[in-house]
């Protein structure tokens, strides 16, 4: 397992190099914007990762709610947090992009409001996590997992449905884009799906770890008292 | 171009935060194992 971690970390590594080459050096400069354009190879992927992390969190809560599997709460855990550090990032590329385009860095359209409103949601998730003490959290977080991924859809047909400041999808959208901004496009967001795969990976072993040393300290308190009585 | 600089400057950052902070969750853990193992 632990060599299957390294190949994939290796190839990882290279995927995101390769992506910022092909990003920063091959993908020719959009002619209205110019190279601020290049903000969508980060911006875009970044969006896809946090979408389908926040997947995981959904199916890993359900599997929680049916089967109380505490492998599943750990995954649902390491999920919800490495998808709010790509949300994160969408949050402040998307601003640094909209300053120079729209000349505003904020609006409150309805595709931004709702991936804040997201954001939000993942951050109150990870609050409750850390603070709760109720044996009960992880069903509470559960629950508010599955009615916060309700957002997800929305935020992303928002543009379809709805009239917004945000352009409406180049890719898979009816636009046209050059190959070249297209084959770096995929690399980013093969490269981003597979650096938050490995990050969450990660977080989920951590995770799980850290709950086996909690229930042997719990174990150890409790054989300590049993002794001193 | 200084717009574009600061979105892959942040993006990086954020990753890298991110990542030292697990760094750290490690170490602390790995410190609790090393005292549950010696008692």
């Amino acid at each position: 397992m632990k060599y299957l971690f390294t190949i994939f970390a290796v190839l990882t590594a290279v995927l995101l190099s390769y992506g910022l080459y092909q990003a920063l050096v091959v993908a020719p400069t959009e002619q209205t914007m110019g190279e601020v354009q290049r903000i969508f190879y980060y911006h875009v992927p970044s969006a896809w990762a946090a979408f389908c992390l926040f997947f995981v969190n959904l199916v890993a809560s359900i599997w929680y709610m049916v089967r109380r599997n505490r492998k599943a709460d750990a995954l649902a855990l390491a999920a919800a947090e490495v998808g709010v550090v790509f949300c994160t990032i969408v949050l402040v590329t998307g601003p640094l992009w909209a300053r120079p385009v729209w000349g505003i860095w904020w609006t409150w359209d309805l595709r931004l409001t709702l991936t804040l409103v997201l954001w939000l949601i993942y951050v109150a998730y990870l609050i409750l996590r850390k603070f709760s003490t109720s044996g009960q959290t992880p069903v509470i977080a559960a629950v508010l997992a599955i009615f916060g991924a309700l957002d997800v859809p929305l935020v992303y047909f928002s543009i379809w449905f709805f009239r917004t400041q945000h352009p409406q999808p180049v890719v898979g959208g009816g636009g046209s884009i050059d190959p070249r901004m297209l084959h770096a496009f995929f690399i980013n967001l093969i490269a981003f799906s597979c650096f938050g795969a490995l990050v969450c990976w990660s977080r989920y072993r951590f995770e799980m770890a850290h709950r086996d040393v909690e229930d042997r300290q719990a174990l150890e308190s409790i054989m300590e008292a049993g002794a001193s009585r | 171009m200084n717009y574009l600089y600061a979105a892959y400057a942040a993006t990086w950052i954020i990753h890298i935060a991110y990542l030292g902070l697990l760094a750290r969750r490690y170490a602390r853990l790995r410190q609790e194992i090393e005292e549950l193992k010696k008692k």
